[in-house]
């Protein structure tokens, strides 16, 4: 029995036992609930606006906000703004990306002299390194990139640190055994465990990447997502802004999916079978 | 879910930032690498070779901290920062444990609103600021709400896992003693799950002194050492944005540092308990 059903069995032993439905209306009532809440706030929000409960100005009624995604994914503006988001993040995660992994690797090295600095800078959150990089960079496209590789630097060097530096010892030791050159025992032995590690830093990576997209495009940009939100903002018109939020969260979601996905194809074929 | 995993990995990542083995003895170590770029600073600055008006020197930074400090600037923005970010994180954690708790302990309410708040929790919260402005304006109550935002869902994670991974054999222990059920969620549950909790409140503390420092930016108006730091930008006074960075992060390290001393001993007293 998983802790969980254990759980709720003992905190439900003196609660009412549920009315007992017959097994396909149970099945068909469980997956129905995690529809109830939003299905309520639909219908809320729906009603609300139809009524005039709230003024449009401040919560536009939904048909609103899905013509306002269909006009934005007809009109093409959507895939202009969506294709320069995603060429910043690819290129600043790119970035980060790489210099993370040297920079994890180069620690692994020389912890006692980096780690320190390191985690001193990484105190410092994006936005607090913005006007830094601004007044430095200018507004332009290399401000976002220098943002967004810091953000996906961070996660990306500290899970290299630490995918590197947790060879088991008795992996290297079956290695000495062996008699294999420096060059065997990384190549064969320390970077094959360490890369579901590296994966996991990536992926977060993304996730901060993505995260620091938004907030750069926000405070600093004339186009993309982030953008898009400010200038709907500006002008009142809410539904654009709530129609960017929804595509900004289906596309990171989206891409978290796939990379979890496949950090999870790397997990398994960890060597040894080792689950973690 | 992928939520909650990121999450808990955020704690493991800042917890990783800690170095494994003590390095009580090479810690002069760490001071090369600060002490090299300081120097080189200087030695730049002082021999003029860059000419911009952006490398400050040392010195004008020290002036310029001097006088923030002595002026009192410093303190009536980082007051009023460290008073807004307390409120919101106060709000934030206060109800993300009541979500927490109900969503850990009661299967049906977890059924609903689960699912409904996972969606949730994907979407970026500064991409809510637009949203939160235009509904609470661009004060202090937007700014808070905000906060409590950025504060509740950690603590909404990671109380709901902890108390749902309470292991299954201390349940069974309860039962066969016969504990009633407030009893059972007074001596096993709450201090089982009272790890993850913390530091479901520990991530909240750093997020909301984040989210303290975007609200300032997206939701300018008042003041803040956010406001510090756009201000210093907008004049074009390095000094300035150098001397706000570093306070951010010093008040962050010290947000970190104390919750982990924190962590640590209330980890000696549920062990001893």
């Amino acid at each position: 029995m998983s802790a969980e059903a254990e759980l709720s069995a003992v905190l439900q032993r003196d609660a009412v036992t549920p009315l007992r439905l017959s097994l396909p209306w149970r099945r068909l009532g469980d997956a129905a609930l995690p529809w109830l809440l939003p299905a309520a706030l639909l219908a809320l929000w729906f009603v609300g606006a139809g009524q005039g409960w709230i003024s449009p100005q401040v919560l536009p009624p939904p048909e609103f906000v899905a013509e306002t995604l269909r006009d934005l994914a007809t009109s093409g503006d959507l895939w202009l703004h969506v294709s320069t988001s995603f060429a910043r993040v690819g290129v600043g995660f790119a970035i980060g990306t790489l210099l993370g992994l040297l920079l994890g690797t180069a620690m692994g090295r020389v912890e006692a002299y980096l780690l320190p600095s390191f985690n001193a800078l990484v105190q410092i959150p994006v936005l607090a390194w913005l006007p830094f990089v601004l007044l430095i960079v200018g507004i332009g496209e290399p401000l976002k990139y220098i943002l967004i590789a810091k953000a996906a630097l961070v996660p990306v060097a500290l899970n290299t640190l630490q995918g590197f530096r947790q060879t088991p010892q008795s992996l290297r030791e079956v290695g000495e055994v062996y008699g294999y050159s420096r060059r065997q025992q990384v190549l064969e032995i320390v970077l094959p465990h360490a890369v579901p590690t590296l994966f996991t830093g990536v992926r977060l990576g993304f996730t901060k990447a993505w995260l620091s997209l938004v907030v750069v495009e926000l405070v600093a940009s004339s186009e993309g997502l982030g953008y898009l939100i400010v200038y709907g903002r500006q002008l009142f018109q809410l539904d654009l802004v709530m129609a960017a939020v929804v595509i900004v969260g289906a596309i990171g979601w989206a891409i978290d999916r796939l990379l979890e996905r496949l950090e999870n194809t790397l997990h398994r074929h960890r060597p040894g079978g080792a689950a973690r | 879910m992928s939520g909650p995993a990121s999450l808990s990995r955020d704690a493991a990542e800042l917890a990783a930032v800690q170095p494994l083995r003590p390095v009580d003895r090479s810690r002069w170590r760490g001071l090369v690498l600060p002490a090299v770029a300081i120097a080189l600073w200087a030695l730049l600055s002082w021999l003029d070779v860059v000419n911009s008006a952006l490398l400050v020197s040392p010195q004008k930074v020290f002036a310029t901290a001097a006088d923030q400090i002595l002026s009192g600037r410093l303190w009536r923005a980082l007051g009023a920062s460290l008073a807004r970010e307390a409120t919101g994180f106060l709000i934030g954690t206060a109800s993300g444990l009541v979500l927490g708790a109900l969503l850990g302990l009661w299967p049906l309410f977890d059924r609903i609103v689960g699912p409904s708040f996972n969606t949730f929790k994907q979407i970026s919260l500064f991409a809510w600021i637009p949203l939160i402005s235009v509904w609470f304006g661009l004060g202090d109550v937007a700014k808070v709400v905000f906060l409590s935002l950025a504060a509740l869902v950690p603590v909404v994670v990671n109380t709901c896992d902890g108390i749902r991974t309470v292991p299954p054999a201390l349940l069974e222990v309860a039962r066969v003693y016969g504990f009633t059920r407030w009893q059972t969620l007074a001596q096993v549950v709450l201090p089982a799950a009272l790890p993850a909790i913390f530091t479901g409140v520990y991530l909240a503390l750093i997020y909301s002194w984040l989210a303290t420092i975007g609200a300032e930016y997206l939701l300018v108006a008042g003041k803040g050492i956010g406001n510090t730091l756009i201000e210093g930008s907008e004049h074009f006074q390095m000094d300035l944005v150098i001397f706000g960075m570093f306070v951010i992060g010093l008040v962050g390290w010290l947000m970190n540092a104390s919750a982990r001393a924190l962590e640590r001993r209330l980890a000696r007293w549920t062990g001893r308990a």
